[in-house]
C-alpha cells in the first residue's frame, strides 16, 4: 500500500473517533492525540481499528513510537 | 491472604494498635507547634514551613518534560514563587474566600497558583484540561470564579467563547503569554515578575475554605464540594500511614490535579510530608512510565487501575527490565483494583499493588490497604485509623448499621478533618448526604469478618469512567442541545479497560432519520461541547427511553437491558 493510501485510511479511522475534526489537516509531525483531543481510551480504539484495517498487531510497547501521522504511516509500511 | 515484602520499617507498623490509640485530637496536639505560626494554612504547612527549615534546598517539585528533561523547584524557590502569586492576587483585588480556578495541563504555573492561592486564603479549584467549554462554563459559573489560570491555546479554543457568559470572571492569567493580550487576559509571568517575594500569610482558621472540587451528581449539574484548611490533617496522616512517606523519598502521583487525587496527593500531601513530588507533564505511555520509575528513582507510586491494566498488557517484567529497586510501595485509586492486578504487581514488581478508596467529598484516603498490613487481593482494605466506616441499610430515611458479610451502603461517621463542608450554593443536596451522624457515600460495599471492606458498585446512576465520575444528567442536558435530539438517556456501560464507558440512548426529533452519519455528527457535537472525558463514546438510537410515571428516566432499566440482566422492579415504569 502506498504512503498516501495509508494516510487516507488513517484519516477515515480518526474521523470515526473524533468526527468533529479534520484529520487530513494534521501535519505529518503533529501529535495526533493532542491535536484531535483524543483521550487514552479513544487512542486504544483507534489503534485497534488500525490493527484491523491493516491486519497488523501493534504491541502496547510501541504506542509511544506512533504519535504522529508520519511516524504511524512509516510504522505501518514496515509492518505490512 | 498475601503479605507484602517488608523492605523497611513502616510508619504504620501495627494497624490494630494504631486504630485503638489514634485520635484526630492527639494528632492536632502533636502538630500544634506547626499551627502556632499561621494556623492551619495548607500553603504554609506544605511550602513555607519546609522552606524555613532543613528542607530549604530540597527539591519540592520535579517536572518531567515531553523530552524527559527535568525542571526542579526547591522548597525555598517554591516559597518565593507562591508568595509572589499570593501578592499578584492581592494586586488584582481578590478577597479572602474568593475563588481562583485553574484550567491547564500539569505545568509549574498550575502548582504555583494552587499553593499561592492557599497562602492568600483564596479558594483553589482545579479543572481538568480535557473538559470541553460546556463543563468548564458550568463549573466556573457555579464556583463564582474570579481568577482563572489557563494557557493561550486553551484560552483561544475553549475560554474566549465563554467570557461574555461569565461576568464575574475578572481576570484570566495566561501561563505562557509574554504580554497581556487584553485588560482581562493577562500574562502570568509578567505579573509574577513584578510581584514581591515576601508575603505575610494571614492567620488561618481550621474552618477557612481552601479547596473546591466539582463532582458529578445523578440528577443535577455538577456539585462543588468545598474543603477547609483543616483537611491538612488528613493530607498529612494519610501520607504518613498509607503512602508511607519517609524523609528523602521521591513520590509520583500520576493523577491530574483536575481530579481530587491530583490535588490532595499530587500537590498537598507529599509537600506537607516534605518529600520530592514528581510530576509528569505528559499523558500515559507505558514505556515512558517505566522509564520514569527507573530514572527518577521513585520510592512511592500512586496510580490508577486504568493505567495498571494497560501495563499488564505488556510483555515486560518491570523488575527484570528496569532498575526499580528503590520502589517501596505501589498504590492505586479511582476504581476497584481487581485481585489479578494486585497479584500481577507482586509478580512483576515484588510488590502487591495496594488499593485505596475515597471520594471527592472525603478529601483524602478513607479506606486502604497499608504497606504493613496483610492484603486480601481485591479488597478495598480497612478504614484509616481515626475513620469509622460501616455498612448500613437505609430505609425511609432511617439508617441501620449492618454486620459483616452483608451488602449495603458504605457510610462514614462524620467528623474527619477533610470531610467536605458544603456543596456550594446547594444546602439541600448537602444535607441529603447525611443521616444522623453518618455520611452516606453512595457506594455499595460489604465488610468481611476480618474487617476488610469489599466494593460492590454505585448505589446511584453516576458513571465511573477511567476513574472519573460523570453525571448522566450533565451529558443528557448537553446532548439535548443538538437539534436532532428529542430525548437522551445516558448510562455507564461496563468496559474492561476503563471500567465504564459513557453510552447515550437517543430519541430523534420528528423528521430526523437515524443514520451512521447522524450518529457521528452527534458524537462530534458532544466532543466539541463537553470534551472527550465526558462526551459519549457510544450512541444508540431508540424509539423511546423508559421513564417513571413522574417522568424520571429509568437509567437502571436501560443498563439492565444493555447487559441482558433482569429488569427488576418496573412497577413505576410509565406505559407508553
Amino acid at each position: 500500500m502506498k504512503e498516501n493510501e495509508i494516510k487516507q485510511e488513517l484519516y477515515a479511522l480518526l474521523q470515526q473517533i473524533a468526527p468533529e475534526t479534520e484529520p487530513s489537516a494534521l501535519a505529518p509531525d503533529e501529535n495526533i492525540k493532542e491535536s484531535l483531543d483524543i483521550d487514552s481510551f479513544d487512542t486504544l480504539r483507534f489503534i485497534v481499528s488500525v490493527n484491523e484495517k491493516f491486519e497488523i498487531e501493534i504491541p502496547e510497547e510501541d504506542y509511544g513510537k506512533i504519535t504522529t501521522i508520519g511516524l504511524l504511516t512509516n510504522y505501518i509500511q514496515k509492518k505490512m | 491472604m498475601d503479605s507484602i515484602k517488608k523492605k523497611a520499617g513502616f510508619n504504620l507498623e501495627d494497624y490494630n494498635r494504631e486504630v485503638k490509640t489514634f485520635s484526630w485530637e492527639k494528632l492536632k496536639d502533636e502538630l500544634q507547634p506547626v499551627f502556632d505560626f499561621k494556623g492551619y494554612n495548607i500553603g504554609f504547612i506544605a511550602v513555607d514551613r519546609q522552606a524555613e527549615g532543613e528542607l530549604k534546598y530540597k527539591t519540592a517539585l520535579r517536572f518531567i518534560g515531553k523530552d524527559k528533561s527535568k525542571e526542579d523547584i526547591t522548597y525555598a524557590e517554591l516559597k518565593k514563587l507562591t508568595s509572589k502569586f499570593a501578592n499578584v492576587l492581592e494586586y488584582l483585588g481578590l478577597e479572602k474566600g474568593e475563588s481562583v480556578f485553574s484550567f491547564a495541563p500539569r505545568i509549574p504555573e498550575l502548582y504555583i497558583t494552587a499553593l499561592g492561592t492557599l497562602k492568600f486564603l483564596g479558594v483553589f479549584c482545579p479543572l481538568f484540561s480535557v473538559f470541553g467549554p460546556e463543563p468548564v462554563f458550568q463549573r466556573l459559573s457555579r464556583g463564582n470564579a474570579k481568577v482563572l489560570l489557563t494557557t493561550s491555546s486553551l484560552y483561544e479554543k475553549k475560554i474566549k467563547q465563554l467570557e461574555k457568559r461569565l461576568p464575574d470572571l475578572e481576570y484570566i492569567l495566561l501561563a505562557d503569554a509574554k504580554e497581556d493580550i487584553s485588560e482581562k487576559a493577562l500574562s502570568f509571568s509578567r505579573l509574577l515578575e513584578n510581584a514581591s517575594e515576601e508575603f505575610d500569610i494571614p492567620a488561618t482558621e481550621p474552618e477557612d475554605p481552601a479547596l473546591l472540587h466539582f463532582t458529578s451528581g445523578t440528577t443535577g449539574m455538577p456539585k462543588g464540594a468545598l474543603h477547609v484548611h483543616k483537611a491538612v490533617l488528613t493530607h498529612y496522616i494519610t501520607g504518613k500511614f498509607v503512602l508511607d512517606f519517609k524523609p528523602g523519598d521521591t513520590f509520583w502521583c500520576t493523577a491530574d490535579p483536575g481530579w481530587v487525587t491530583g490535588t490532595s496527593y499530587g500537590i498537598i500531601s507529599p509537600l506537607v510530608n516534605g518529600v520530592t513530588n514528581v510530576v509528569d507533564t505528559e499523558e500515559f505511555e507505558a514505556m515512558r512510565w517505566y522509564g520514569i520509575l527507573e530514572e527518577q528513582n521513585i520510592n512511592i507510586w500512586y496510580t490508577a487501575p486504568t493505567a495498571i491494566r494497560r501495563l499488564m498488557r505488556l510483555d515486560i517484567k518491570p523488575k527484570d527490565a528496569y532498575n526499580i529497586e528503590n520502589l517501596r510501595a505501589i498504590l492505586s485509586v479511582g476504581e476497584p483494583l481487581h485481585a489479578e492486578a494486585v497479584l500481577w504487581g507482586k509478580e512483576n514488581f515484588d510488590l502487591p499493588i495496594l488499593d485505596s478508596w475515597w471520594q471527592t467529598e472525603t478529601g483524602g484516603i478513607m479506606i486502604s490497604n497499608y504497606p504493613s498490613m496483610e492484603i486480601k487481593p481485591g479488597s478495598m482494605g480497612k478504614p484509616l485509623p481515626g475513620v469509622e466506616a460501616k455498612i448500613a441499610e437505609i430505609i425511609n430515611g432511617k439508617i441501620k448499621i449492618l454486620g459483616s458479610g452483608v451488602q449495603g451502603q458504605l457510610v462514614l461517621k462524620k467528623g474527619w478533618p477533610s470531610m467536605f463542608r458544603a456543596y456550594l450554593h446547594d444546602e439541600t443536596r448537602y444535607s441529603k448526604c447525611f443521616i444522623d451522624d453518618w455520611y452516606i457515600t453512595g457506594d455499595l460495599a460489604k465488610k468481611d469478618e476480618d474487617g476488610y471492606f469489599w466494593f460492590i458498585g454505585r448505589a446511584d446512576d453516576i458513571i465511573k469512567t477511567s476513574g472519573h465520575m460523570v453525571g448522566p444528567f450533565e451529558v443528557e442536558s448537553c446532548l439535548m442541545k443538538h437539534p436532532a435530539v428529542a430525548e437522551a438517556a445516558v448510562i455507564g456501560k461496563p468496559e474492561p479497560s476503563i471500567g465504564e464507558l459513557v453510552k447515550a440512548f437517543i430519541v430523534l426529533s420528528k423528521g430526523k432519520e437515524a443514520s451512521e452519519k447522524l450518529k457521528l455528527e452527534i458524537i462530534g457535537f458532544a466532543r466539541k461541547e463537553m470534551g472527550p472525558a465526558v462526551a459519549p463514546k457510544e450512541i444508540e438510537f431508540v424509539n423511546s427511553v423508559p421513564k417513571t410515571r413522574s417522568g424520571k428516566i429509568l437509567r437502571r432499566l436501560l443498563k439492565a437491558r444493555e447487559l441482558g440482566l433482569p429488569e427488576g422492579d418496573i412497577s413505576t415504569l410509565e406505559k407508553n
